[in-house]
């Protein structure tokens, strides 16, 4: 039974280690899981427990430690420590008996059925699990690109991105700039940038209460935006300035080595640029040959992927419906996916699949509000049954006990995902 | 066995709380205090015939260890105080009564705490007034549950498939922790399967405010809540 899955998950090698759970797979259905975030850790860890070691699963992540884009921005904001975001796989791969492979899935082979990584090791499948997030489109912010982002951060992938997103936030001169250049639809969790700015202004409010943030937004509306307006109003009156399409929030350009952004022919100096380019499925989606423009299309009832019987597609990186781009949403339609796996390699029951989604925000200290669906399948997509949000003038009571039960959901979504 | 010993313990302390009060001394509005009991109602029962519910009974509490009825699954945390040999009094289940979680870090009272001292020492005289010694007052009248709402008796004889019970509840684990943690959420582990489908149809019918619950449980049948609450009652 343990065929030293600890030395497996320590090798640094990844080719010659897997060469141990490859031979002792024969008998068993192997399921290989490509990204470790909310959909892709969830995933393994509910077909592992639920087949009972029935199932061969394998999660593929290259990072040892994962930050969970969730509650990122408050971390930003000074209410987190990075640490208290921080997961690892070990309860996954020595409790749950999952092979965590720390490598980057480079390619898939869909008539092979395999899976090849960047460190050259090559893993069959008899079902694959694609959970990878986003990547950035090339050339959505003219003068941005991936290596422009040390100087201006996206932060939209949590850990060393958020670090300096946070150190150069707290380093602006007195009545320094931050700008914003947010992101068009779809887009990974949508009320993100919005809590990031209540976030940035509060530290700005505490520390640097002359500063400015400007949002340059391609956005007409965005979520919750009657709530985060109220609060803004509330909370840092005068601090924050949007400019939405009307006044050419989607005509942006930024230059990263004089530190300037181009709104519509307005050229501003700004101490701090916090580009989050428009996004587009993780590339493995692509490299596997599984998109439909920018997205993954799946059928709704598995989370299956409309291209491939043998490929379930998770989260963020799918073309589904009416389900956000959330760690909830990729939560939810990973366990749909993991009973339609385990249904398919062991004959296990299959019920009917429903899924829901709840995002909360924190606006400031205490004041916290959420929005939220249920969703079921239809033949063409996921649709919304009912849904619900914060109201505007709710008390301060409600508002942070709403912000409690959003300590609570971290609590207990990072445990369903991690073990 | 473990159990039985600290009971005895407690029954040849020679001045358990509830004794050093035999003069019933005037601590609070014991009527003040049974409207107030009405906020734990929906998980506790007092007075006669009170059973264990989601929460333990409260008869008999003054003096009483912590964690030591026999027949009620509670909280690790719990145990532990059991272990520590804590027992309740005046002073204990004031603290605790004012923050749960401080007194007992991780405890499965989804309560977030009574702040007004009066107001805890009224509920206090209420649950003091439940408590078998020698100065105590007659019990009070029986206090049975009522119902939040009022289902009919086929809804409750439905046999929860556990099975199915498992998959629907995955989704609420994502914010209600499987091992009963409550840290802003409260816990839905081991509830009777009776009260589990009695506070959904509550919610279903929005009755009770979350919006959240209301909406999870406004597109589940009746089937489906048996199933749910059949798989939360029989964890581990």
């Amino acid at each position: 039974m343990t065929l030293n899955r600890r030395g497996f998950l320590g090798a640094a090698a990844a080719a010659s280690a897997l060469a141990a759970p490859m031979v002792r797979a024969q008998a068993r259905p192997r399921v290989v899981v490509v990204g470790g975030g909310a959909g892709g850790a969830t995933a393994a860890r509910y077909i592992a427990k639920d087949s009972q070691g029935a199932i061969d699963v394998t999660l593929i992540e290259p990072t040892r430690t994962y930050y969970t884009c969730f509650f990122s921005n408050l971390y930003i904001g000074g209410f987190r420590e990075l640490s208290s975001i921080a997961h690892t796989y070990g309860t996954l791969a020595a409790e749950y008996g999952i092979n965590v492979v720390h490598d980057w899935a480079v390619g898939v082979d869909r008539d092979a059925r395999t899976v090849t990584l960047a460190g050259g090791g090559v893993v069959g499948y008899d079902k694959l699990v694609l959970s990878p997030g986003i990547d950035f489109v090339d050339g959505a912010v003219p003068g941005w690109d991936l290596s422009a982002q040390g100087r201006m951060p996206h932060a939209y992938k949590a850990g060393t991105q958020s670090e300096l997103l946070k150190r150069q936030i707290m380093a602006m001169p007195e009545g320094g700039t931050y700008v914003m250049v947010a992101p068009p639809n779809p887009y990974r969790c949508p009320p993100g940038p919005y809590e990031r700015i209540s976030m940035v202004a509060h530290h700005l409010k505490t520390n640097n209460p002359t500063a400015k943030i400007i949002i340059a937004d391609p956005k007409a509306k965005f979520s919750k935006q009657a709530l985060f307006e109220e609060g803004w109003q509330k909370h840092y009156s005068g601090m924050i300035e949007r400019i939405g399409p009307d006044f050419g929030g989607e005509n942006v350009s930024v230059n990263p080595a004089d530190m300037t952004v181009d709104i519509d022919g307005e050229v501003i100096n700004a101490d701090v640029v916090n580009v989050i380019p428009a996004q587009k499925a993780g590339a493995i989606c692509d490299a596997a040959g599984l998109t439909e423009g920018n997205w993954a299309p799946v059928d709704g009832h598995s989370m299956v992927s409309r291209m491939d019987e043998n490929v379930y597609i998770l989260g963020d990186a799918t073309n589904q419906g009416d389900m956000p781009k959330s760690g909830f949403s990729a939560n939810s339609q990973a366990k749909a996916a993991a009973m339609a796996i385990r249904g398919a390699l062991t004959g296990s029951r299959v019920f009917p699949a429903k899924y829901s989604n709840t995002c909360w925000s924190l606006i400031a200290p205490e004041d916290g509000i959420k929005v939220g669906a249920a969703y079921e399948p239809t033949a063409e997509k996921i649709a919304s049954v009912s849904s619900f949000v914060s109201q505007t003038g709710e008390d301060a009571a409600l508002r942070k006990t709403t912000y409690e039960e959003s300590l609570g959901w971290y609590a207990g979504i990072t445990a369903d995902m991690f073990g | 066995m473990r159990r039985l010993l600290a009971l005895v313990i407690v029954a040849l302390a020679p001045m358990g709380p509830a004794l050093a009060d035999e003069t019933a001394e005037l601590i609070g509005d014991v009527e003040r205090g049974e409207r107030l009991f009405q906020q734990c109602r929906s998980c506790h029962q007092i007075g006669a015939g009170a059973d264990n519910r989601i929460g333990p009974h409260l008869n008999g509490i003054f003096g009483r260890t912590a964690g030591a009825l026999d027949g009620f699954r509670y909280s690790r945390s719990m145990e532990r105080a059991f272990g520590d040999g804590l027992i309740w009094d005046l002073r204990t289940l004031d603290a605790y009564i004012e923050n749960p979680r401080a007194l007992i870090s991780g405890t499965r009272m989804s309560y977030r705490g009574m702040a007004d001292p009066q107001d805890r020492m009224d509920l206090l005289a209420f649950l003091r007034d439940n408590t078998a010694s020698p100065q105590d007052i007659p019990e009070s009248a029986p206090t049975a549950v009522r119902r939040e709402v009022d289902l009919p008796p086929e809804i409750l004889a439905i046999v929860g498939d556990v099975a199915y019970g498992e998959y629907l509840a995955s989704e609420c684990l994502t914010c209600h922790r499987r091992d009963g943690g409550d840290e802003g959420i409260p816990s839905i582990t081991h509830w009777p399967e009776e009260d589990f489908v009695i506070a959904m149809h509550a919610y279903k019918r929005k009755l009770r405010p979350h919006p959240v619950m209301q909406m999870m449980a406004g597109r589940l049948n009746d089937e489906e809540i048996a199933a749910l609450a059949a798989y939360f009652a029989a964890l581990d």
